[in-house]
């Protein structure tokens, strides 16, 4: 079955607060999906369902075609879970700790001591295998958190905030082993990095206070920015005026915003109409026109102001603190 | 079943990570050969058996083992990995079974390391050893009945301490509940069916019936019943209070 996980109408009430609010979606092997939203927006609880460690209030969870309340444990093995947090046996070294894991995942075996190796190289915990895991520094908890996830090499993988803590190399060697693995495998990651959904993921969801917000790729996401395709241009000071006038003038342009000035220079960012590239037509014009231009260049409109978008809505009231 | 190995396992070398293990060992120790010595007069009495030394276990127990208890579901939901192990594929059942054997084995090895007292007693004189037996038999299952209690409570809090009184108190009361004095209290106003059924339920009542030597089946039955009425609730209590 190509359909890892398939949630409908997911739904979690803490009292009075509903936390996840009958949440449709489906995730197929090799999708990376990006699940955005607000802090308390419900992604923590949405995955908490999936995983089997809270009982919905409502709908169902199917994990490889099995419900995870009815059948937890089977739907258990079939996934890889980090917690939000990365909680793990501080007592424990991470040797001893993935032992456990193993035992627990039921691997024995040249099998089982080729996936503790794998794993300890891939997430580079080799260094503190040793250390009780209560002293190690928090990226080396999230990295054992992560190795075990991943121990068991489960087709659902199911990561809360996997890079929070993690310093630049190691964000982008979590972000190249989810795409190494993510080939054959549903992943599900949260994150409030939007440049990991850029790098990383193939879909992105957005939700807020519990409902789907948005679905679709980063790019589908990225058309929404008004600054999408649009186009950023230098000219000098001398000849704002000039250009300003002709920009508007130009069919495909939706807005005109003159940026900054200064230097002799004043920039502009000309937004597209449709959504569609306007660059070709802005550089004739300028060209036509006379217009010295010193510098332009297409945007692509940044990720995070889509988020804002979409999460605050145009009346721009927060998202957060729903059971005010 | 391997599960609860495995958990069980995990649990037990826990409890040699931290100085607890050692701590709690010598206290075990030094306080059951006090208790015999002295308030017991174990060489007093003229008599080669250890009856003074397992006449204290219940009141040593019912501040001893729910110390050991009350680790076993609170800290695990205060540092989270509550999640990691319930979203591990083992069942709730598996998990508090692990624990529970895991905290009772320590409970075992703890008693176990009594034994320069029989070995003592068989030196001076010749004990009857088949009483000393069933009285360290009829000793761990008592242990094992107080630590269902302690092990459901900790399931209830993220907080140790709380979860430590709280068991103490509950294991105290079902320690009391048959002496005389709490008896006096309910007798004449309580109808007598509580007041036998309070009796009934008395772990020293019991206690003493298997240190007399008799494995009666009444209390293999009362303390059997017990441990699985507890550890269920302690399943339920780890269903509703995990997520929280
Ligand atoms: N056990 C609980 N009891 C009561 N309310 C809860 C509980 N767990 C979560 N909530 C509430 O549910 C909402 C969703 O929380 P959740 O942790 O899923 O958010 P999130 O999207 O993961 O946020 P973040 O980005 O901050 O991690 C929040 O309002 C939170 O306060
Ligand atoms: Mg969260």
């Amino acid at each position: 079955m190509a359909e890892m996980i398939a949630l409908s109408r997911l739904t979690k009430r803490f009292g009075p607060l509903t936390a996840v609010d009958g949440i449709d979606m489906k995730v197929s092997r090799g999708e990376v999906l990006g699940f955005l939203g607000p802090n308390g927006a419900g992604k923590s609880t949405t995955m908490k369902m999936v995983t089997g460690f809270l009982a919905p209030t409502g709908g169902s969870a199917l994990v490889d075609g099995i419900d995870v309340t009815v059948d937890p444990v089977k739907a258990k093995q079939r996934i890889g879970y980090l917690p939000e947090g990365a909680p793990c046996y501080g007592d424990m070294t991470p040797r001893g700790f993935l032992n456990f894991i193993a035992d627990v995942r039921a691997l024995s075996g040249k099998e089982r001591d080729k996936a503790i190796d794998e794993t300890i190289e891939r997430v580079e915990i080799a260094g503190v295998l040793d250390q009780p895991i209560e002293t190690l520094s928090k990226g080396f908890k999230r990295r054992v958190g992560l190795a075990q996830a991943i121990l068991h090499n489960p087709p659902v993988l199911i990561l809360d905030e996997p890079t929070d803590g993690l310093d630049p190399n190691q964000k982008h060697q979590v972000r190249t082993l989810i795409q190494e693995m993510a080939a054959d495998k549903a992943v599900v990651i949260s994150t409030h990095i939007l440049e990991e959904v850029e790098a990383v993921c193939t879909r992105a969801v957005v939700i807020a206070r519990g409902k789907i917000l948005a679905d679709g790729t980063p790019e589908d996401l990225l058309k929404r920015s008004p600054l999408h395709n649009a186009v950023h241009v230098r000219v000098a000071a001398a000849a704002a005026a000039a250009v300003e006038g002709d920009l508007k003038a130009l069919s495909v342009v939706g807005a005109v915003i003159r940026e900054q000035a200064g230097n002799g220079y004043c920039e502009f960012s000309v937004t597209s109409k449709s959504g569609a590239p306007i660059a070709p037509d802005v550089a004739a014009l300028l060209k036509d026109k006379g217009h010295p231009v010193s510098d332009l260049k297409t945007e692509k409109g940044a990720l995070d102001a889509v988020f804002r978008e979409i999460t605050r809505g145009p009346d721009k009231k927060p998202a957060e603190a729903p059971h005010a | 079943m391997r599960n609860i190995a495995i958990i069980a396992k995990r649990e037990f070398k826990g409890y040699f990570a931290t100085p607890l293990a050692l701590v709690f060992i010598v206290i075990f120790l030094a306080l059951t050969g006090a208790f015999a010595f002295y308030v017991g007069n174990f060489f007093g009495r003229g008599y080669a058996d250890l009856s003074p030394f397992f006449a204290y276990h219940p009141w040593l127990f019912l501040l001893l083992v729910p110390a050991i208890g009350m680790r076993l579901w609170a800290e695990e939901r205060k540092s989270g990995t509550i999640e990691l192990l319930m979203t591990l594929p083992v069942s709730t059942l598996d998990a508090v079974l692990g624990k529970f054997f895991a905290a009772w084995a320590f409970c075992g090895l703890a008693l176990a390391l009594t034994f320069p007292m029989w070995i003592t007693v068989n030196m001076l004189g010749d004990p009857d050893n088949g009483i000393i037996v069933t009285s360290y038999i009829g000793s761990f299952v008592m242990a094992g009945a107080f630590l269902s209690i302690s092990a459901c409570i900790s399931s209830l809090t993220k907080n140790q301490v709380i979860a430590f009184i709280i068991a103490a108190t509950v294991c105290f009361l079902f320690t009391m509940s048959g002496a005389q004095l709490v008896l006096n209290f309910f007798q004449g106003w309580a109808p007598d069916v509580l007041v036998d059924a309070l009796r009934s339920m008395s772990f020293l009542t019991h206690f003493s019936a298997v240190t007399q030597g008799v494995i009666d089946m009444k209390d293999v039955v009362f303390f059997g019943s017990l441990i699985v009425m507890w550890l269920f609730l302690n399943i339920i209590a780890v269903e509703i209070n995990k997520g929280r």
